[in-house]
């Protein structure tokens, strides 16, 4: 056994006294009519969380997630019950209450191969003790002077620092029982500058599947103050973007959303199953330009879209979605991978023990191209190059995606000109990727950052890209 | 457990709370409590696909030592993880800085009766019953015309929820609500296009709830109007936001005067209060005491008492949404808004829809809009849209893939008329907006 299922099973069974015939009881009742597959989902979660405003440290919050959530599957049926308490009582109940999406009869459990527990892909640690309160109350204080220092025109900064711990077990109906222990870091740095009576707004911030001190490495909380003024001052100065189909460059690493939008989701498993995405039944054909490879990875170590194994138990995988522009492959968790006749990917997740497992991303990038990121800037006549990005939303069904840019520059013969105020952009994802016609060669993946909303559950995710040229895509500035 | 028998244990539980947060030292202590239980069903191409039974308890504490603040919350209300929850508050409490703002909302604005708002209507239904009604739904959305092809399926959820919200100056108070939806998903098939949309419905009352097939008819309608749409080219024209989103831009006004955004001034409506922000005809109010309102509640998140305001009044800016801790901030009064507005609505102008179509004579009507982008600080406002093009005072065909930008103060200012077609679900009362000018991008 793993160390790190060895301290899931020890926190989520020993702790509340369930043994392991316990689970079989309560197995044994989610299967106990026509059932398919099954499972049971452990979660213990502790999140603390510190805001400083105005100079001082404002508030603190600590927060409790504990349950566990129990599915049963019948074809395309699911039953799905919670419980907020680890007693084999209330466990009981729901297994009953979930099992009822099923006719009575025979179950016909499929067995499926235990896949083994993969090595760890971060420490099992506690990440709300890897500081003590003085370093972490100290480390924020720090960015508020390095952002206060920063410049003159700084008027109100404020810092968040966040330490997630999620312990998860879980076991599905042929009994594999696999944990995974999840740590998470956030801290941000968001500032108003003022300039007469102009004001604005920067932010940066980043994260990891590592312990606090990340955040002291590599000067990165003293970074995220200087870049969060830095991006204040820019649109300080920033005139009205353009309206209209214009070249695009995108910056390397968090302008990915792209990705995430334009193509991500389109290719999640259950849109395609039901046959609703804008990309459903085309695998093996041209869905983006040739320049194009994008895989979907949660085996990077450390990284806040990574999981060592997802909420059903599977290892995550570094799962191609694109080839050369070909369409390879979508995103699986078991449900949607049986019924399709493929095998799961290691992206069914699930925001919490209430939730019920869909498949989600992890960390989704495109490869490196050939380019230099000043060749494919100097190829632009007259256009947009976006460098740092808001949030994006996707229709799957019709392909249109936007994404909001806010910190962007014209291009004017081939040189990066005036910053311009930040604007949606919009296309149609299979159109857009079709017309990315240059990849540069400095592949980035964002901050850590990045969190996924879908049908109302957030997951931690990563994105990234080298820097590339969309020919056209539609800009929703005010200058027409 | 009987709903009095649930509300009495959730009272113990913010008890014992206090008790304990003044046990360990707590100058001044907050609690709030709450229970839900739930079932919702969807139905997919006529087979019944998900059935969730839902169980939610919530449990956050707030202590204060002298100004110093620290909070705690936790889904397990089992005793081991409230005590935690309390000590690991007084913990943060040790460590945050003193601020004068900081403590309960004042004494005296506490809500002394607590009136009975009709919240509570539960419906006893199983999965079944539950399955069938959604079925109903989807049924009339697939029937509408052969192209409707395919379907996200149709949900019924209902819950029903306590809570008990009490503080150390004495104030213990709460509920038990309900509430129901029914919501529709379908897709539309034409050639290689593929188009999806959904309406729905929500209630405290099961017999308000509109009827499942005129739920699922207006889903089908909706998705089947989107087909053949296309691309306008980039111009300025007037932008009509149909009832639908035209809530998106209500809640804009909210987060501007919000007074957390005030005192940081990180808003574009600072300092705005007593100005014109709007033409004078506009007035926006908030009626949180609306019996069976949606988002109706006697007192706000601090035990202050709510009641009927008007937030603008003849198009000028009357306050802001303030809460304890931005209230002291300003130098003012708390608005009973710990919590957000409730049941907001702007007063029509008068015309219908179609009256809107022929006063704006030619331009955009948006029934759709994608992504965050706006800019809180400076209003700077560009998101992405679907809609109609308008020509001669009448819808001429679908159009998708566009943007519509300007800035907000900008548009308020050029709020032409708001339409008396208020028939949306939810709790932001509005008809479809017309403004005067906007930049429209395509291609």
């Amino acid at each position: 056994m793993s160390q790190t299922t060895a301290i899931a099973r020890e926190t989520l069974l020993d702790t509340p006294g369930l043994s392991e015939a316990h689970l079989s009881q309560v197995m044994d009742r989610l299967l106990s009519r026509q059932v398919d597959a099954a499972d049971i989902y452990f979660q213990y979660g502790r999140l603390e969380s510190w805001v400083l405003e105005d100079g001082i440290i404002k508030e603190g919050s600590h927060s409790i997630e504990q349950g566990a959530g129990l599915r049963a599957i019948s074809g395309e049926k699911t039953g799905f019950a919670y419980t907020d308490s680890l007693e084999l009582s209330r466990l009981l109940d729901a297994a009953g209450a979930a099992r009822a999406i099923a006719q009575a009869g025979q179950h016909g459990a499929r067995a499926i191969a235990g896949s083994g527990t993969p090595p760890a892909l971060y420490a099992p640690i506690n990440p709300l003790d890897s500081l003590s309160e003085i370093e972490k109350l100290d480390l924020m204080r720090r960015a508020d002077a390095e952002a206060r220092t920063a410049d003159p025109r700084v008027q109100e900064v404020i810092v968040s620092l966040v330490a997630a711990h999620d312990i998860i077990l879980v076991m599905d109906n042929a009994g594999q029982i696999s944990g995974d222990v999840r740590p998470l870091v956030r801290m941000n740095v968001q500032v108003i500058v003022e300039q007469g009576d102009k004001r604005e707004q920067g932010s940066s911030g980043g994260g990891a599947r590592q312990a606090l001190d990340f955040f002291l490495q590599d000067d990165r909380a003293m970074g995220y103050a200087r870049e969060a003024v830095r991006q204040a001052l820019v649109n300080l100065d920033a005139v009205a973007a353009p309206a209209g189909m214009l070249p695009v460059v995108l910056g390397p690493g968090w302008p990915g959303v792209l990705l995430h939008e334009a193509v991500g989701h389109g290719l999640e498993g259950d849109f395609n199953r039901k046959g609703t995405s804008a990309f459903s039944g085309r695998i093996g054909e041209q869905v983006a330009s040739p320049l194009c490879t994008v895989v979907d990875d949660g085996t990077l170590p450390g990284r806040r879209g990574s999981l060592t194994i997802d909420d059903e138990g599977t290892p995550s995988g570094n799962n191609v979605l694109i080839e050369n522009g070909i369409l390879k492959g979508y995103m699986q968790d078991k449900m949607n991978a049986h019924l399709m006749g493929v095998a799961p990917t290691g992206n069914g997740r699930r925001e919490s023990y209430a939730h019920l497992p869909m498949p989600r991303m992890t960390n989704t990038y495109m490869l490196a191209g050939e380019h230099k990121p000043e060749e494919i800037i100097a190829s632009v006549e007259h256009g947009i190059y976006a460098v740092n990005f808001g949030g994006g939303q996707v229709d799957i069904t019709s392909g249109k995606f936007v994404f909001s840019a806010n910190e962007a520059y014209l291009i004017e013969k081939g040189k990066v000109s005036h910053p311009v105020k930040g604007a949606t952009l919009i296309g149609n994802g299979p159109e857009a990727m079709n017309r990315i016609s240059m990849v540069g060669d400095d592949l980035a993946l964002d901050s850590g950052v990045g969190t996924c909303g879908k049908e109302g559950q957030s997951v931690p995710v990563g994105v990234g890209q080298p820097t590339l040229k969309i020919d056209q895509l539609t800009v929703g500035g005010t200058a027409a | 457990m009987s709903q009095a028998e649930q509300i009495s244990r959730l009272k113990q539980v913010v008890e014992d709370l206090l008790h304990e947060a003044r046990h360990q030292g707590a100058d001044a202590a907050e609690a709030g409590v709450s229970a839900q239980t739930g079932l919702s069903v969807t139905v997919r191409l006529g087979e019944t696909e998900t059935i969730e039974h839902t169980s939610d308890n919530g449990l956050g504490i707030t202590v204060y030592f002298a100004h110093r603040k620290g909070s705690a919350n936790t889904t397990d209300l089992r005793p081991d993880a409230i005590r935690e929850s309390v000590a690991a508050a007084c913990r943060i409490a040790k460590h945050t800085s003193e601020d004068p703002a900081a403590g309960l909302a004042d004494a005296h604005r506490m809500a002394r009766d607590v009136p009975d708002l009709d919240l509570y209507h539960p419906w006893d239904l199983d999965a079944d019953e539950a399955a069938g009604i959604a079925r109903d739904c989807e049924d009339a959305a697939r029937a509408v015309d052969p192209r409707i092809s395919n379907s996200e399926g149709a949900t019924l959820y209902t819950q029903r929820s306590s809570f008990i919200y009490g503080n150390s100056h004495g104030f213990v108070g709460g509920y038990p609500t309900t509430r129901h939806s029914l919501s529709c998903a379908v897709i539309a098939q034409q050639g290689d296009e593929m188009q999806r949309d959904y309406w729905y419905d929500s209630s405290r009352l099961p017999a308000e709830l509109a009827e499942p097939a005129a739920i699922g008819r207006r889903a089908a309608e909706r998705t089947l109007a989107r087909l053949d749409g296309r691309q306008l080219g980039t111009r300025e024209c007037p932008v009509l936001f149909r009832a639908d989103v035209a809530p998106s831009l209500l809640r804009s006004l909210f987060g501007a005067i919000r007074g957390h955004a005030v005192y940081r001034k990180s808003t574009f409506l600072l300092d705005q209060v007593g100005e014109q922000i709007f033409p004078d005809w506009v007035r926006i109010s908030e009626d949180p005491l609306l019996p069976r309102g949606q988002a109706s509640a006697p007192f706000d998140n601090e035990g202050v008492a709510t009641g009927y305001r008007d937030l603008v009044a003849d198009g000028v800016l009357q306050g802001y949404l303030l809460d304890s801790y931005s209230a002291r901030k300003l130098g003012l009064q708390s608005t009973a808004s710990a919590g957000g507005v409730r049941n907001a609505g702007i007063a029509s102008s008068g015309q219908s829809f179609d009256e809107l179509l022929r006063e704006m004579d030619h331009g955009v009507v948006v029934t759709e809009l994608m992504g965050q982008g706006t800019n809180p600080v400076t209003g700077d406002y560009s998101r992405g849209a679907a809609g109609f093009w308008v020509e001669n005072g009448e819808m001429q065909y679908p159009v998708d893939e566009i943007t519509v930008a300007g800035n907000l103060k900008d548009m308020f200012r050029q709020l032409l008329a708001v339409g008396s077609d208020n028939d949306i679900p939810g709790s932001i009362d509005t008809g479809s907006w017309l403004i005067e000018r906007m930049t429209v991008g395509g291609d």
